[in-house]
C-alpha cells in the first residue's frame, strides 16, 4: 500500500529509504564529537573545570565510537558487503570517507585511551593473578614503566593525540554533515551550512549527555557533583546551543528570504508533516525551554543553590537531547517525506517497532554505549579508585608508590 | 572506423530463417502455412522498426564494441499520449517490481494560474478523465526516466563504485557490488532510482543494456506508438537524434543542477521539472 501523497511526488519518491537508523547515525557519532570536544576542553584547553568528567567525557567518546557504524550496518541492503566501503572506497563519494575517518579517529581515540588508563592497566596487572593478570598484562602492551619519567612521556602523547583528535573528531561529525550538505537533488538537504550545524549540535549532544551522565554517575557513587565543573558544562551547553539555534534559524530564513524555488515546498513541509517534530521539539521544547532554563543558570549561577543548579542544568540537558534527535530525525526523515519534484509530500514515516531498522534496535543501540561504559568502569576504572570525580588522566591512583605520585 | 549498418538488424528467428519443405498433404501444408506466416509477422514487427530504428548495432552475434557508440534518448512531449505502453513494456522486459518504477509518464494539466501533476501508478495502466478545479489552458504528457547524466551525482556517491557509466553512455548498477546504502537513489534529482525490494541494490533504467548492445531499441522506444521516445547513436552523423539534438531546441530536465543528462527534450514545458 503506498503511503499517502499530497500533491504530485515522482513515483519512486514515495519511500523512505533512510529509516530510522540512519537517524541514530549521526546522532551517536555526535554524541562522540561532542564529548570528545568536552574531554579536549580540559586537555587542550586548560579548562580545569572540566578535570572532574574529563576522563568520563573520553570513555564516553569511546564507547559511543564502538557503536557509531552499526546502525550504518544495519541499514544496508547488503550488510555483509559492507566492508567493501572500507575495502573498496570509490573516493568520489562523500560516504566512503568515512572508512579511512572512522578508522583513524578509532584509532587516535584507542592511543589515547591507552595512554590516559595505562597506570590502571600496569597497577591491575601487577595486583591481579592468572588469567586476570594475562588479560592486563596483554593490555599493558609488554611496558609496565610508570615512572616519573615515563608517566612524563604519556602525558606529552596524550596532548598530542588530544591535539590531533580534536579535529579528526570534529571532521567525523562534519562529514556526517557533508553527506548530507552535498546532495544538491534534495533542497531541505543540499546547504553549506549542514556540517557547521551537525557540529554545533553535536557539541550539545556531547555536552548535555555529560552533564546528565555526570549527574547520575554522581548519585550513583553517592556524592554530588562538582558544581564548578556543572556550570561550566552548562556555560558550554549554552554557547553551543544559542550557536545551534541560529544557524538553524538561519538555514530556514535564509531560504525564505530568498523565495528560492524549493521555499514553496519546504515550508509547508515544516508546517504540516514537520510541525510537531521541528515547530513544537525541535526549536520550543528541546530550543527555546532549555535555552531559558540555561541562561537562568548562567546568568544567575551564583545565587543558585547547588540542587536547584543541578535540576535546571539536567533538565535542559535532556530537553538538549531531544532537540539534537529532533534535528536528526528532522533533517533526515524530512528530506525524504518531499519529493525532488518539489510538487508533493509523502505521509510521515513512522518506524517500525521490530526489525533490523526498527525502534527497539534504536533503543538498544542507545543502551550499547552505556553498557559498554559499564564494562569500561569495571575493566578499567573510569576514574582512579581513590577521589571519585577528581581525576587528572596523567595523574596516577593513590595506591601507587608515593616515588611515581610525585610525579 | 569500420560503418556500422543504417537499419536495425532483425535477429534470425528459427521460423523465419527456415525454408519452408515441400510438403505433401494437408497436415505438412498447413505446417507450412503457418510458420510461413509466423515468418511474416516477423518481418512485418520487425521490419519496419529497422527502418525508423535511431539506434544502430552491429549484427546479432558479431562483437560488440562500447567504444563505437554514444547512446542518447529523445522525449518529444509534444507526441505522448499517455497510453502507458511504455511503462509495461519496461516492467514486463526488466521485471521491474510493482510500485517501483524505471520509467514513468506524468500528466500535466496547465492553467494560467495552477498546474496540476498526476503520474497513477507511474501512468502504467494509462490515464482516466480527470477534473482540475480551475481552467486549465495545456494539457500534456511527459514520459521520464534516467537521465544516464555525463555528470552524473548517482555515480559520484556510490561509496563502492557499483555505479557506473559505460564508454558507451549509459549509467549502469553492478548489482553483485552494490551494498544498497541507497545514497545513490537521494542524489539522483529525478528520482530514477530505487532500490529493489527483491535484491536489495539500486535499480534503474538501463536503456535496456541486454537489447541494445544487441542492436536492438529499449523496450520503451520499440513499443512507443507515437514514436515520442527516440533512441539514438551519437556517434552516427544522420542519426535522427543526433540531428534533433544538432538543429532542434531542445531541454534537459534540471539544467541548473549541471548534471549533463543524456536524455533530452523536445517541447519542454517550464513546469516540468
Amino acid at each position: 500500500m503506498p503511503p499517502e501523497i499530497s500533491g504530485f511526488a515522482f513515483p519512486n519518491d514515495v519511500h523512505v529509504w533512510w529509516s530510522l537508523m540512519i537517524v541514530m547515525y549521526p546522532y551517536i557519532t555526535g554524541f562522540v564529537a561532542g564529548a570528545f570536544i568536552v574531554t579536549s576542553l580540559f586537555h587542550l584547553f586548560g579548562r580545569t573545570e572540566f578535570k572532574p568528567i574529563a576522563r568520563l567525557a573520553m570513555a564516553t567518546s569511546f564507547s559511543f565510537l564502538l557503536v557509531a557504524s552499526m546502525p550504518l550496518q544495519l541499514h544496508l541492503g547488503h550488510p555483509e558487503r559492507g566492508p567493501l566501503v572500507m575495502i573498496t572506497p570509490h573516493f568520489t563519494s562523500a560516504m566512503a570517507g568515512f572508512g579511512i575517518l572512522y578508522s583513524g579517529y578509532l584509532l587516535i581515540l584507542l592511543l589515547e585511551v591507552w595512554f590516559v588508563w595505562r597506570p590502571e592497566i600496569v597497577l591491575r596487572a601487577r595486583r591481579s593473578r592468572g588469567p586476570k593478570r594475562a588479560f592486563y598484562a596483554a593490555l599493558a602492551l609488554g611496558t609496565y614503566d610508570i615512572g616519573p619519567e615515563a608517566l612524563e612521556v604519556d602525558h606529552g602523547a596524550i596532548t598530542l593525540l588530544a591535539g590531533i583528535g580534536l579535529p579528526a573528531a570534529c571532521m567525523l561529525h562534519g562529514y556526517v554533515g557533508f553527506i548530507f550538505g552535498a546532495i544538491k537533488a534534495n533542497p531541505w538537504w543540499s546547504t553549506p551550512l549542514m556540517p557547521v550545524i551537525f557540529l554545533c549540535s553535536a557539541a550539545v549532544s556531547g555536552i548535555a549527555l555529560l552533564m546528565v551522565l555526570y549527574q547520575v554517575v554522581s548519585k550513583l557513587r553517592g556524592g554530588e557533583p562538582d558544581q564548578p565543573c556543572v556550570s561550566a558544562l552548562a556555560r558550554w551547553l549554552w554557547f553551543f546551543l544559542i550557536l545551534t539555534i541560529t544557524l538553524e534559524l538561519l538555514e530556514i530564513i535564509v531560504m525564505a528570504y530568498e523565495r528560492s524555488e524549493s521555499w514553496l515546498i519546504i515550508s509547508e513541509l515544516l508546517t504540516t508533516r514537520l510541525e510537531f517534530s521541528y515547530v513544537t521539539m525541535q526549536l520550543i521544547v528541546g530550543g527555546l525551554i532549555p535555552l531559558i532554563l540555561l541562561a537562568v543558570v548562567v546568568l544567575m549561577n551564583r545565587y543558585l543553590h547547588e540542587r536547584v543548579r543541578n535540576t535546571l542544568s539536567t533538565v535542559a540537558a535532556l530537553l538538549c537531547l531531544v532537540q539534537v534527535f529532533s534535528m536528526r530525525w528532522n533533517i533526515v526523515v524530512g528530506g525524504q517525506l518531499l519529493s525532488k519534484s518539489l510538487r508533493g509530500l509523502r505521509a510521515p514515516y513512522e518506524p517500525e517497532l521490530f526489525g533490523r531498522e526498527g525502534v527497539l534496535m534504536a533503543i538498544a543501540l542507545l543502551v550499547a554505549p552505556f553498557v559498554i561504559l559499564w564494562i569500561f568502569d569495571r575493566v578499567l576504572g573510569i576514574d582512579p579508585p581513590e577521589k571519585t570525580g577528581a581525576a587528572s588522566p596523567a595523574e596516577p591512583p593513590a595506591d601507587v608508590p608515593a616515588r611515581v605520585r610525585s610525579a | 572506423m569500420e560503418k556500422p549498418p543504417r537499419s536495425l538488424p532483425v535477429v534470425p528467428d528459427e521460423h523465419a530463417s527456415a525454408p519452408p519443405e515441400p510438403g505433401h498433404g494437408r497436415r505438412e501444408f498447413l505446417a507450412n502455412v503457418l510458420r510461413l506466416s509466423g515468418g511474416a509477422l516477423v518481418f512485418l514487427a520487425g521490419g519496419p522498426a529497422a527502418e525508423a530504428g535511431g539506434a544502430s548495432g552491429k549484427e546479432a552475434g558479431e562483437a560488440y564494441h562500447w567504444d563505437e557508440h554514444s547512446y542518447a534518448y529523445l522525449v518529444d512531449t509534444s507526441k505522448c499520449i499517455g497510453c502507458g505502453s511504455c511503462v509495461r513494456a519496461c516492467a514486463a522486459e526488466n521485471q521491474v517490481p510493482d510500485g517501483f518504477f524505471r520509467t514513468w509518464v506524468e500528466r500535466y494539466v496547465v492553467g494560467m494560474e495552477r498546474t496540476h501533476v498526476d503520474s497513477p501508478n507511474g501512468g502504467k495502466d494509462g490515464f482516466g478523465p480527470i477534473q482540475v478545479d480551475f481552467v486549465g489552458t495545456k494539457s500534456f504528457f511527459v514520459p521520464k526516466l534516467c537521465n544516464h547524466c555525463r555528470a552524473t551525482p548517482c555515480i559520484q556517491v556510490c561509496p563502492v563504485g557499483a555505479s557506473y557509466r559505460t564508454h558507451d553512455g549509459v549509467v549502469l548498477v553492478d548489482a553483485e557490488r552494490c551494498i544498497g546504502c541507497a545514497y545513490c537513489v537521494q542524489a539522483c534529482p529525478y528520482g530514477s532510482r530505487f532500490l529493489s525490494p527483491l535484491t536489495h541494490t539500486a535499480e534503474k533504467c538501463t536503456w535496456c543494456y541486454h537489447r541494445i548492445t544487441k542492436g536492438l531499441r529499449p523496450a520503451c522506444v520499440e513499443v512507443c506508438p507515437t514514436g515520442t521516445r527516440q533512441f539514438g547513436d551519437l556517434k552516427r552523423p544522420n542519426d535522427p537524434v543526433r540531428l534533433a539534438i544538432e538543429h532542434d531546441r531542445i531541454g534537459v530536465l534540471q539544467a541548473h543542477l549541471r548534471t549533463e543528462p543524456n536524455c533530452y527534450y523536445l517541447h519542454l514545458d517550464k513546469e516540468v521539472r
